[in-house]
Parts: structure tokens; C-alpha cells; sequence
């Protein structure tokens, strides 16, 4: 890196934004303390730990905004096996999550009309909209997103972000690393590893190339190893919303998930899920539940609807309504004890092959059943999201199996997580009401 | 007239009905309107005509059910008309089963259990298709009254199918067939079973727990009855009052108050 730009990106990141966040972060905390959110008698105010939340997402965007500036960049699908890329320094930015935000600033409608004018279909996932619309027109709320030097996209989610991924090597003229992860139905096989590990080795090369430098093995292993640590407290969290009342709800783990997902492999992260958990215990030693007056328990299945989160959970938390569990939230808890440091090629080929939209649907009921019972649930919310398909489909036969085979009522929500024109708030309402009224809160 | 001692108010898309019960929950009076824009005042006038009947109406529990509920400001609580439906037609046939209620702009299909609570329910308040919009706008286009759109399916015996699933577009398929000399009677069938089928996958969904029970405005067309039975092979059972299902369990809501 030569000494202009660096130094540019340590004024701009290092000096004047990392001031700017920290006092971002400290009248975040004033708030918290005067108890500004306490006036609700519905929901307990945000955990302590939020304007730290704030703070680390505010910094990952901070550092994406000048990342040119500093080294290379890929941008990545949410369930890529980034290890390697973070081994080789790589600024990693996550679409989705940028998705996300343009979703709970309620900006992403705008930008998605950006790709839908260039002739994109209303039918491709809102987040691959949102993504587009960005590309073509730089509208982001996070200021600016660094162009990128690299692609990886893992089709362990779904195809979209095969053809999405394509558009942007395209458009940016960058390589593009695909990682093609068989289906599991029940089981994989050491067959299906070896194919995706050979791909993750053939890939290395290729990052080496665009990075400028060679995969050090122990870089690799010390990555993976963190990765591993960060979803193992995260995969502790969710696990006390056992506790009833629960300590916080799926609303606030939606909120809280963004550096799992997008800062995993860094120690912070660690430290972050670690500061959290003790907070969290704190609640639970105090017995303060995410929902003051918690009467019924909820599982939520498929992904948020992002711009309606304080909406939804007031609307239930009124009635003493907690969702205290998601498959979607759990997606990055799961696969932990399938991750090892020691073979990180192997055990990563093993690990992102397993995802919950990479499975059958069979297997996503039983891990329904699973959560129900190990959370004590009295019912389950069940998001068909338009725009994502493989985590909608099969959810009718779900919601049917859980009537039917195990007494477990269950309502289908349609709205979408990104595109605020699929949410009809009148007719959420209704069925929503109606679900609470059958639940006989 | 018996003392009237709670009432139910469902305020609805196309009607608003209101319901009076007396002390042993049996319906001491009803008043049904077409649903005006200026709701508000509307439901004023409800309450006004309440209170001819009854004289003041302080210390009356209301209760008011219908996707208009939460403008109904004198009421006690708001219930939904899943709920309201559920036990009004429990009350009056003493059975569960799966209820099916068209109404004006939303279906909807409830699995009731034997002791009258709800176990499941779908709704469709999204498309008008499988509402009963769906007859009464091309029934205007065929310039066939509401009432007779059902006698006149049934005097035929030819049916035509209607292919399109959309209001707009059945509209401009109608208009077609009759271009191509088909009678208006089978078109009208055509509608119906169109409007049915619609109706039975709604019922599959929830699933077809016997016997099979019919509510709401629509409940009055006998095509639709006919052909539901046809459809799924289930006899149907008609309460009273269609109609006033859930206004009458909204009232028995009051009642408890
Ligand atoms: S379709 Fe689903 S899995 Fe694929 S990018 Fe969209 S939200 Fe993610």
C-alpha cells in the first residue's frame, strides 16, 4: 500500500471515525441510562451492549467506505466459507447485510426501484434488488461501498445469488469464485466433502492472485478458530432464551446477529458475544424478559421482515407475546460443533454444506420440532417471505405437519424481508390478532 | 321483545350488521346495512337505532368484530371475526367442524374443535377472487341481480369454464364468451364453480374436519351450496342467519363481559 492512500484511510477510519463513533456510541449509552427507551410497558429496553452493536456496524461500514483505499475487497454471500478470504486480509462486504440496513432505515423499496427500472424483475429476491439497485445507482445509507476486487458466492443458500453474483463479475469485472454445495437430503457424503473441499482449494490460488499474497496456514487456522468461538457464544445466547421469561427475543437477536454474520473470524466479534452473554445472564439472574408480561412463547421461521421489526414486537409483546426462538437466527448457531480449526479446509467444506436452506425440508421440520420442545413453545410464526423462496417453500406441509402431528398451532405470515410493498399491515394485523386470540393469551 | 343485555357490532367490508342479545344469549334483535364510506357516521346511526330498541345504552357491553373494528370506539373490546364467527355459529349448532365464510371482500375457512375453539384458520382478504366480489361484479356485467345469479347457474345444465383466476380479467373473459354466443346461464355456472373451486383448496389448506358449515353473505346463493357439496362431498350446514355469525359471537363476547 503506498503511503498517500494509507494514510488517508488511517485519518479517515482510524482517527476521525473512530471518534466519531465513539461518541455515537457514548450518547447511545446516555440514552440507555436516562432510560429512554424505558417509557414502553410492553418491551424492556435494549440490552446495555446495543450502542456497542451500533458502534461495531457503524465501524465494519466505516472501514467498507475507504477499503479501496487500504487493501482488497470481496464481497460475499452470507453463508460463504470466507475463512480463507480473512486469512488472506481481505475487507469483506456482505450484500445481505448491507440488504438489511437499507431494509430497517426503510430505503431499500427506493433502491430496489433502482434495479426494477433497469429491467429487473419484482420477482428476484429483494435483497438481490437492493444489492443491484446499489450497484447501478451507489444509493446506499451507509454512506459508500467499496468496489470489489473479488467475488464469492455459495450456492448453499439458494441459485439467486449464482445469477445475482454474475451480474456484479460483470458489471465490476472482477473474478468471480463460485462454490457449488451439493444438497444434503439427510446426510452428505465424504464424496460430496471431498467435491466441495477441491473447490475451496482450487479457489485459494485464485484469492492469492487478487490478494497479493500466499495463505499463511496458520492465519487460517487462527481465523477459523475464532469464527468457531464467536458462533459458539452466539449458539450460548440463543440457547438462553430457554429461560422463561426469555432475556431477549429474536427481534433483538435479529439486531444483534450482524457481526456473526458479517464480522465472524475477527476477535472483537468474540469479545463482543462474550460481553453480551454476561449481560445477558445478568437479565436472567434479575428475571427481566424481553417481554414485560411474557404469556406465550413464539418460534419464528424464515427471515425477518426488516423494516417492521419494532412494529411486530410491540404488536405481540402487548398481549405478553415473546418470540423466544427462530431457525433463522439459529442458522448461524447450529453448525458450530462441525467446525474445526485444525482442518479448516475439510471441516469448512463439511460445515457450509449443512445451512438449513441446504437441507430438506423434513429436516427443517424436525429442527422445528426440536426448537419447540427445547424452548417450551406454544406456537410458531411462519414468514413466507416472497422473495426468498427455498426458505418459503415447503413451509405450507410444514405448518400442516405441525396442526396435524403435533398439536403445535401455526400461522403462515406472508410479507417479504426487504420490499415493504408485500407487507400489508391491515391484514398482518388481523391474522396476527386472530393467531393471539386462538393462542388464548 | 325480551331486555336486551349485550350486543355485537361486525362491521364488514361490504355490510355492517349488529346483533342484540338477551340475557340467555338468544338474538332478541338484528339491523344489517350495506357498508357506507363514512363508516364513522355509520356506525353512529347503528348505535342510535340500538337505542331506540333498547333505550339508553349505558351499561350495554359492545363488542365489535369485522376488519372495520377499530373505528367502533364505543365498544368494550374488539374481536376478531375469526373468533366471532367460531362462536357465534357454535352457539347456534352446538357442533364443530370446518366453517366456511364468504363474504363480501374476504373469505375465510376455520377448523372449529368440538368444544367450539378455533384450531385453525386461513384467510383470503388479498385477492378478489375468491370473494364474493367476484359474482357480484360480473353479475353487474351480465345485468343478472345478486339473488338470481344462483338460480339462474342452476336452471342450466352446460357449464362453461372460466379460466381466468382474476376479477378483472374473468370480467373481460365473460364479455368474450358472450361474443361467442354462450348463454348467460353458463357462464353463470361457470363462475360458480370457478368461485367454489377456489374455495375447496382454501378448505384443504385448513382441512376437512365434517361436518362442513356455510356463513357469510354468499351463504345465501344456492349454486354455491349446491356445487360445494358436489365438490367436496360434504352435506352442508347452514345456521339461521348466515350473516350475522359474527356479529352474533361478538355479542356473546359482550355477554360475557
Ligand atoms: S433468495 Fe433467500 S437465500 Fe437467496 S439471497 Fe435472497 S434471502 Fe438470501
Amino acid at each position: 500500500m503506498s503511503i498517500g492512500p494509507a494514510l488517508r484511510y488511517h485519518w479517515n477510519v482510524n482517527l476521525l471515525g473512530r471518534a466519531g463513533l465513539r461518541w455515537v456510541r457514548w450518547q447511545a449509552e446516555r440514552r440507555v441510562k436516562r432510560g429512554a427507551h424505558g417509557k414502553s410497558h410492553i418491551l424492556t429496553p435494549p440490552l446495555k451492549i446495543s450502542a456497542r452493536t451500533k458502534e461495531l456496524i457503524g465501524r465494519h461500514y466505516l472501514k467498507g467506505r475507504y477499503a479501496n483505499l487500504r487493501g482488497k475487497v470481496a464481497w460475499v454471500t452470507s453463508g460463504a466459507p470466507i475463512e480463507f478470504l480473512k486469512a488472506l486480509d481481505f475487507y469483506l462486504l456482505y450484500p445481505e447485510n448491507h440488504g438489511a440496513v437499507c431494509g430497517t432505515t426503510r430505503t431499500a423499496v427506493d433502491i430496489c426501484a433502482q434495479a426494477e427500472n433497469a429491467g429487473y424483475s419484482r420477482d428476484i429476491c429483494s435483497y438481490a434488488r437492493t444489492d443491484l439497485g446499489t450497484m447501478l445507482s451507489c444509493q446506499t445509507p451507509v454512506g459508500k461501498l467499496p468496489k470489489p476486487d473479488l467475488l464469492l458466492t455459495c450456492t448453499n443458500i439458494c441459485q439467486t445469488v449464482l445469477h445475482w453474483y454474475r451480474v456484479l463479475a460483470h458489471h465490476f469485472d472482477v473474478p468471480l469464485i463460485l462454490i457449488d454445495t451439493p444438497f444434503v437430503y439427510t446426510e452428505t457424503t465424504d464424496h460430496s466433502v471431498a467435491y466441495v473441499k477441491r473447490q475451496l482449494e482450487e479457489a485459494i490460488p485464485i484469492a492469492e492472485e487478487v490478494a497479493g499474497q500466499s495463505l499463511d496456514e496458520r492465519k487460517l487456522k487462527e481465523v477459523t478458530r475464532l469464527s468457531k468461538l464467536a458462533s459458539e457464544l452466539w449458539l450460548e445466547l440463543l440457547g438462553r432464551c430457554r429461560h422463561r421469561p426469555a432475556p431477549i427475543s429474536v427481534f433483538d437477536q435479529f439486531i444483534q446477529m450482524a457481526p456473526i454474520v458479517e464480522m465472524r473470524g475477527d476477535n472483537f466479534t468474540v469479545d463482543f458475544y462474550a460481553a453480551m452473554l454476561k449481560e445477558v445472564d445478568e437479565r436472567i439472574a434479575q428475571v427481566i424478559g424481553a417481554v414485560k408480561n411474557e404469556r406465550k412463547r413464539l418460534l419464528w421461521d424464515n427471515l425477518p421482515v426488516w423494516y417492521r421489526l419494532r412494529y411486530l414486537a410491540e404488536f405481540l409483546g402487548r398481549h405478553g407475546v415473546v418470540i423466544a426462538a427462530s431457525t433463522y437466527t439459529n442458522a448461524w448457531a447450529e453448525l458450530t460443533p462441525k467446525m474445526d480449526p485444525e482442518r479448516p479446509l475439510e471441516s469448512m467444506a463439511r460445515t457450509y454444506m449443512y445451512p438449513i436452506l441446504n437441507r430438506g425440508t423434513g429436516d427443517k421440520l424436525a429442527t422445528m420440532r426440536q426448537m419447540i420442545d427445547d424452548y417450551r413453545l406454544d406456537g410458531v410464526i411462519l414468514h413466507s417471505d416472497r422473495s426468498c423462496k427455498p426458505y418459503s417453500v415447503g413451509q405450507m406441509d410444514q405448518r400442516d405437519r405441525l396442526i396435524r402431528d403435533f398439536g403445535v398451532p401455526a400461522l403462515l405470515l406472508e410479507a417479504d424481508h426487504n420490499d415493504s410493498r408485500s407487507f400489508s399491515k391491515e391484514q398482518v394485523a388481523n391474522r396476527l390478532d386472530a393467531f393471539i386470540e386462538m393462542l388464548e393469551v | 321483545m325480551s331486555k336486551i343485555q349485550a350486543l355485537g357490532l361486525d362491521v364488514g367490508s361490504t355490510t355492517v350488521k349488529m346483533v342484540g342479545l338477551d340475557a340467555e344469549g338468544e338474538m332478541a334483535w338484528h339491523f344489517l346495512e350495506q357498508a357506507e364510506p363514512l363508516l364513522e357516521n355509520q356506525i353512529a346511526r347503528f348505535l342510535e337505532r340500538a337505542r331506540n330498541v333498547t333505550g339508553p345504552l349505558d351499561g350495554i357491553p359492545l363488542v365489535a368484530t369485522g376488519y372495520g373494528r377499530g373505528l367502533v370506539n364505543q365498544a368494550t373490546r374488539t374481536v376478531t371475526e375469526i373468533t366471532c364467527h367460531a362462536r357465534g355459529i357454535y352457539r347456534e349448532l352446538g357442533h364443530g367442524g370446518t366453517l366456511v365464510d364468504i363474504g363480501g371482500q374476504d373469505s375465510k375457512v376455520i377448523g372449529i374443535s368440538p368444544q367450539g375453539k378455533v384450531i385453525d384458520f386461513t384467510m383470503n382478504d388479498k385477492c378478489a377472487a375468491g370473494t364474493g366480489r367476484f359474482l357480484e361484479n360480473t353479475a353487474s356485467r351480465l345485468k343478472v341481480s345478486l339473488d338470481r345469479m344462483g338460480p339462474e347457474a342452476l336452471s342450466v345444465s352446460d357449464e362453461v369454464s372460466i379460466s381466468s383466476t382474476c376479477t378483472v380479467f374473468a370480467e373481460s373473459e365473460v364479455i368474450s364468451l358472450i361474443a361467442h354466443g354462450v348463454s348467460i346461464a353458463s357462464i353463470l355456472r361457470g363462475l360458480h364453480r370457478s368461485l367454489v373451486k377456489r374455495m375447496v383448496s382454501m378448505i384443504l389448506t385448513v382441512g376437512l374436519t365434517p361436518p362442513l358449515m356455510l356463513s357469510g353473505g354468499v351463504a345465501q346463493n344456492p349454486a354455491i351450496r349446491q356445487m360445494l357439496e358436489e365438490e367436496t362431498g360434504q352435506k352442508i350446514i347452514l345456521p339461521h342467519y348466515p350473516q350475522l355469525m359474527g356479529a352474533c359471537g361478538a355479542a356473546l363476547f359482550a355477554l360475557d363481559a
